[in-house]
């Protein structure tokens, strides 16, 4: 039977071709594009003011709240200064490190290293996120008790909390990417750089830096976009700070449509940056 | 070849769009002329087995939190409707969750009551069905919160204040009014928390109606645009005094506990869990009054379990469910016979169940709208829609 219909598919490719991809383009058209259809319909949408309810009238007043309204500019720049922030500083972490997964660590360590860089994944998001809270909890945290001694207070709950926090999280993601591009990087290409008499740090310029811009630019797609869609990190470390996120979770309760608009901005914002990535070329290259 | 694919990418999302659009315009939009039809239960049947409540932490207990805290679990073996809950934290939260149409009973205060009943998510309530409707106290059935043209559109539940907490080991002397959480010289700055909620502009105003009794406002939840504006200034200036706005009770009690807050606004039944941990940390009503809350258990008129509904509602409004209830969350039962069923008998006393002096500088919670909810007819208010937006702006800028 199964013999049978295997070779009837083998004798029709395009049959083939369909049923193997009906399932994920319609996930993909359904699922996918249809969520981001509805939220861009809905940001068009207005509510009755008394009881909540969605009125589906074509309407542009949350553009013009949102882009009115000084606040919504500031939690725009703001949750950019965040994700940003928080990709320089994965960068700054995780190049040394995945540089010496890959290149110094003797081959039976190096599979100890990622296992360990890994380990981090398989706690629960909240968990990570209420110990960071513990830990910088002002006056009565660890850091303090830790280092208050030597005249290091914690930062407290705000925005360098929520850096330092989302920074913890997403470090895998920026590990692994550059991980993988310095182990494809050759290792004679080092060697001849040093015997050209380059430094290491011109050798890290001119020759590391420029093969592994792919992984770079792979690993800050995942914090850059995983930072600017945040609300949870931001709601327990992040004092009466907001991001983006949580103007989303504060309305989509109250006014569904206003959240939607302002929802669309970080959509805008990934799509900018992939345009631009593209333009890099670095995608091709991934 | 990359901007084909690009072209065929937008026009199957715009396809999507139109379709989706299409859909949508078909079903009705919202009326805003009067109250939307919705039939009332006529007799109970038996239970389905089950009842989805949106509540109050702490309205619905099942000896989870503390062992000899539990009025759910009986009333799962009498009616053998097994009771599921999800915590509301704010009117606005359970608003949207009844919305949804998966709940079958809300503990909506007067913020959320009258936003349901016209947006058509609750059915009138049949209180014939409900034999200990009988016993409630009276000043507090067919209220404006709970009925609309002498129609009952749920039970009374019990009401309470808003409480100025504080930290007795770290704030001396004792705070005595709101000025101390509005004070921009505290020297608790940064400790200070206020609750996450549109609603929290009304305790500005309160503030505002004693200190500055030159704006005239006569009461908290309708105010013109001028006193609008002046709430939200001392909202304004409040907020660098403001360690964390809390929205969850829990994470609020963990930072009592902690230190993190030490002065703000809360509720007695957060006071009672910091204290059982150890907390020390007192509630107060001060002088000028509070904004607070009367409940009203209302049944969700898409709901899939009306028996079961039913039945829990007339569970919650029995003497010893809602006496413990009272007991539990630190507020007045609205069952008369509750009183005489409280482990601490002055718990009535206490909580001032049956004294209307006490009750007449409580603001309870309601929905601002643009006719004054103060009877004024010179002026416009700010609808609680606007208020909704200062709040997002104040918390965002």
């Amino acid at each position: 039977m199964l013999h049978s219909l295997s070779t009837y598919l083998h004798k029709k490719p395009r049959l083939r071709l369909v049923a193997l991809l009906t399932t994920p383009v319609l996930w993909l058209v359904i699922a996918y594009l249809g969520a981001l259809a509805m939220l861009l319909v809905t940001a068009f949408f207005t509510i009755d003011s008394f009881t909540g309810n969605v009125i589906q009238q074509f309407n542009l007043g949350n553009f013009h709240d949102m882009l009115t309204d000084a606040a919504y500019k500031n939690v725009v720049l703001r949750t950019l200064g965040i994700a940003i922030s928080v990709t320089f500083l994965c960068t700054v972490l995780a190049i040394p490190m995945a540089f010496y997964m890959a290149k110094i660590a003797r081959p039976k360590s190096q599979k100890i290293l990622v296992a360990l860089v890994l380990t981090p994944l398989w706690a629960s998001y909240l968990v990570k996120i209420y110990a960071w809270r513990t830990m910088l909890e002002p006056g009565n945290g660890v850091l303090d008790w830790l280092l208050g001694p030597i005249g290091i207070h914690s930062p407290g709950f705000g925005g360098p909390a929520i850096i330092i926090g989302l920074s913890y999280l997403w470090l895998p993601y920026m590990i692994l990417p550059i991980y993988a591009g310095l182990e494809r990087l050759p290792n004679n290409l080092l060697d001849a750089s040093g015997d050209l008499g380059a430094h290491n740090f011109y050798t890290f310029r001119k020759v590391i830096l420029p093969l592994i811009f792919p992984s770079l630019v792979a690993g800050s797609m995942f914090t850059f976009s995983l930072s600017l869609g945040d609300y949870i990190t931001a709601q327990i470390i992040g004092g009466k700070l907001q991001m983006l996120g949580n103007v989303v979770y504060q309305n989509f309760s109250i006014n569904l449509p206003f959240a939607a608009t302002i929802a669309m901005i970080p959509v805008s914002i990934m799509a900018l940056y992939l345009y631009l990535v593209r333009r890099t070329g670095a995608l091709a290259s991934m | 070849m990359q901007k084909k694919r690009l072209v065929s990418i937008l026009a199957v999302a715009s396809v999507a769009a139109l379709i989706l659009a299409g859909c949508s315009s078909g079903s009705d939009s919202a009326s805003n002329s009067g109250v939307p039809k919705v039939d009332m239960m006529k007799e109970l049947g038996a239970g389905e087995g089950q009842v989805n409540l949106v509540a109050w932490a702490g309205y619905v207990e099942n000896g989870s939190t503390d062992p000899n805290v539990d009025w759910v679990t009986g009333f799962e073996k009498e009616t053998g409707c097994k009771v599921n809950v999800k915590t509301g934290s704010t009117s606005d939260d359970m608003v949207a969750l009844m919305k949804t149409g998966e709940y079958d009973v809300v503990s909506a205060s007067g913020d959320a009551s009258l936003r349901l009943i016209y947006g058509g998510d609750v059915a009138p309530v049949n209180t014939d069905l409900i034999p200990n409707y009988a016993d409630i106290f009276d000043n507090l059935k067919m209220q404006q919160w709970n009925s609309v043209d002498g129609v009952a559109y749920g039970i009374p539940h019990g009401r309470g204040a808003n409480l100025l907490a504080y930290r007795t080991d770290i704030v001396k002397p004792a705070p005595t009014s709101w000025a101390s959480v509005f004070d921009v010289n505290s020297p608790y700055k940064g400790k200070i928390t206020a609750y996450d909620s549109p609603i929290y502009i009304a305790d500005a105003a309160l503030y505002l109606m004693e200190t500055k009794p030159e704006l005239g406002i006569k009461y908290p939840y309708a105010l013109d645009q001028t006193q609008f504006d002046a709430a939200v200034e001392v909202l304004k200036a409040q907020k660098p005094l403001i360690g964390e706005y809390w929205g969850d009770y829990l994470k609020h009690v963990a930072s009592l506990k902690s230190g993190g807050t030490v002065l703000g606004t809360t509720w007695q039944v957060n006071i009672n869990l910091a204290k059982g941990e150890g907390t020390k940390v007192e509630g107060i009503k001060p002088a000028g009054g509070s904004t607070g809350w009367s409940d009203t258990w209302m049944v969700s008129s898409k709901a899939k379990n009306p028996n079961c509904a039913y039945m829990w509602m007339n569970h919650i409004a029995s003497p010893a469910a809602n006496a413990g209830v009272a007991e539990w969350f630190g507020e007045a039962p609205s069952n008369a016979k509750s009183c005489a069923l409280t482990a601490d008998k002055n718990h009535c006393t206490t909580f001032h169940a049956a004294d209307d002096a006490y009750w007449a500088d409580v603001y309870y919670w309601n929905t601002a709208t643009e006719a004054c909810l103060d009877g004024r007819t010179d002026v416009k208010c700010v609808p609680y829609s606007e208020w909704v937006k200062a709040w997002s702006s104040l918390r965002n800028s």
